[in-house]
């Protein structure tokens, strides 16, 4: 009996059908095993190549690829293949802080919206559109030219002793603000969600029970969307990576002593002439990992939802 | 028709207002202000410097006078080109990025549109895996990568053109090819799979059962419905192609107003900020309005459900 109790429910759990249909769909693992690699190599690899970023050596400059240095060095001498693995833990930072915050709020938002409907839905929706009609780019430098000065305030002294320093305070400001401008796809997907399970007869139960409203949303509602919002992280951190990118190669993001593939790629393009490989590296490894995570994205929609269309 | 219009129209002034309000407030609690962190300059002249700009004023009177001046398209002084209204900076500089834009637009289109239509006629041929398969690989490159290489390739080792400026036509090949690259490659993908959509349904079995042939199924039948969702990208993609002309312009050097965007972002220039901030917005609602008007003119569904 117990035999085929658990062989029923392995059968009904969707999770473990999700899973079955993800790894049956090569591109999807192979890119989410390139991930991980890409992950580990940047979080252990500047500790095992034998050169630090400080170490710089001017009289050797810009150099191509040898055995010393695997991937060249930059104009001051320093090993690109270093630089590029600590670059990538910025890189990889900012996408999955900056998704996490778009997460929180997105899911946050969205519920509501959705759970509450009526006015209160049809408000809180207007203001996703008009912030939708601006580029995020615009929205996010405001942000950052406005937040910027904030903490170099007296008042904000303490927080930036909290966070180690100026430098250390810009990234987090980074963090936070394109993830606080991100949110609004995720909160149209989750409100989307909200509404169709709203109908149904487990949230009447409850709220028949008297359940109080937020813990309705808390633990009937988000846990129900899971799934889409499991798919849109994996594909919203692509977007915040390219966006942080973006705004570093433009000098308004991550800046020295700081580095992220965006800078480094920043720095490539400056001496393109003279020194090719300092972009096509860095160049290779963040369109490697925009890829994978966009296909891994993709895996995850056909595994976690086969009726979605693409 | 003209309720649609009508409807649409007021949700644009409003987005709008609700766009100028924020982003004004916003800036405004920024602490400091304009003249904060250049050189030590003496009390007396940052007060009367303050008192030029307006800026000695109550916030809620500063916001007043802005919205009045907005109304009769005064967008005020940047605070770091002297003698400039930022009007005229964006007066100088938008017709430069607009020309890139409408360039880089009209490439995508001019090779997105054929490849994406052969490739539906031609499906799961050469003419559709091999352009299908180049267009992923334009669609992963972002263009601050792409930029650099093109201008490696067709600038520094072919010497067909210059690197930076903007002075003759062959200038505006590099960062147009550059913007447009990434468009043609998703405007591509985006004809293939409407028109394939289209190519399945009852009313080109009929018309093919009927004998036309078979351009004529593809231009006259399946077109104008199979490029609905190329229309209603046309809006997203003018919104990226102003993110996309701060990238170009800054690779390519191109004078545009994506740069003076940037460098207003660098030198917190608040007044220039807001005001091109302020453009930006009116022109993308402006453009929006009208891509929903193609939109209702191609598909009578669209105009029914607003």
């Amino acid at each position: 009996m117990t035999d085929v109790s658990s062989v029923s429910h392995a059968l009904r759990s969707p999770w473990r059908e999700a899973w079955r249909r993800l790894r049956r769909n090569r591109l999807a693992v192979a890119c989410g095993t390139l991930l991980v690699l890409i992950g580990l190599a940047c979080l252990l690899g500047p500790a095992l190549t034998g050169h630090t970023i400080e170490n710089q050596n001017l009289a050797l400059g810009a150099t191509a690829p040898s055995a010393a240095h695997w991937l060249g060095t930059d104009t001051l001498g320093r090993d690109l293949l270093t630089r590029i693995l600590t670059g990538g833990q910025v890189s990889l930072a900012v996408g999955l802080t900056a998704t996490l915050v778009s997460l929180i709020i997105g899911v946050a938002y969205g519920a509501t919206a959705g759970f509450l409907g009526g006015r209160t839905d049809a408000i809180m929706m207007r203001i996703v559109e008009i912030l939708y009609a601006l580029p995020f780019i615009i929205l996010v430098i405001i942000l950052i030219v406005v937040l910027e000065p904030v903490f170099k305030t007296p008042q904000m002294a303490w927080l930036v002793d909290l966070f180690g320093g100026e430098g250390q305070i810009k990234l987090v400001v980074l963090f936070m603000v394109i993830g606080a401008i991100e949110w609004l796809t995720m909160a149209r997907v989750v409100r989307a969600q909200v509404m169709t399970l709203r109908q149904q007869d487990f949230v009447a139960a409850a709220l028949a029970l008297g359940v109080p409203k937020w813990k309705i949303i808390l633990r009937h509602l988000v846990p129900n969307c899971l799934g889409p919002v499991i798919v849109y992280s994996t594909l919203t951190i692509p977007a915040v990576m390219l966006l942080e990118a973006v705004l570093s190669f433009l000098g308004l993001g991550v800046q020295a002593p700081f580095a992220s593939w965006g800078s480094l790629i920043q720095e490539g393009a400056d001496n393109l002439e003279t020194s090719p490989w300092l972009l096509v590296f860095p160049a290779l490894l963040f369109s490697t990992t925009l890829f994978s995570f966009n296909f891994l994205g993709d895996g995850l929609r056909d595994a976690l939802d086969p009726k979605a269309e693409r | 028709m003209i309720r649609f219009l009508g409807h649409r129209l007021w949700q644009s002034i409003a987005t709008l207002f609700a766009i100028i309000t924020a982003t004004f407030w916003i800036i405004q609690a920024a602490p400091g202000g304009p003249f904060q962190s250049e050189r030590a300059i003496s009390p007396h002249i940052r007060e009367q410097m303050l008192a030029a700009y307006g800026l000695d004023r109550p916030a809620p009177e500063q916001y007043a006078r802005y919205l009045g001046n907005l109304l009769r398209g005064d967008l005020g002084l940047t605070t770091k080109y002297e003698g400039w209204t930022v009007l005229e900076i964006i007066g100088s500089a938008f017709p430069i990025s607009l020309q890139l834009g409408l360039l880089g637009m009209a490439f995508a289109l001019a090779v997105g549109l054929p490849v994406g239509i052969i490739a539906a006629a031609r499906r799961n041929s050469p003419a559709d895996w091999v352009p299908m398969a180049l267009s992923m690989i334009g669609i992963c490159l972002p263009t601050f990568v792409m930029g650099p290489l093109l201008a490696l390739g067709l600038g520094l080792k072919l010497n067909l053109f210059n690197v930076a400026g903007w002075y003759g036509w062959s200038d505006r090949v590099l960062p147009a090819l550059t913007l447009g690259l990434y468009y043609s490659a998703y405007i591509a993908r985006m004809t293939r799979a409407g028109m394939l959509e289209v190519l399945s349904r009852d009313f080109i079995r009929t018309a093919r059962a009927k004998g036309a042939s078979e351009s004529s199924i593809l231009l006259r039948h399946a077109l104008k419905i199979g490029l609905t969702p190329v229309v209603a990208y046309l809006g997203p993609a003018m919104a990226g192609m102003i993110t996309g002309s701060f990238v170009v312009e800054n690779i390519f050097q191109v004078p545009g107003l994506g740069q003076h965007f940037v460098s207003a972002a660098r030198n917190n220039d608040y007044t220039l900020l807001l005001g091109v901030t302020v453009f930006y917005a009116t022109l993308l609602v402006a453009a929006n309005v009208v891509v929903d008007l193609i939109q209702a003119w191609m598909n009578p569904r669209v105009r029914l459900e607003s």
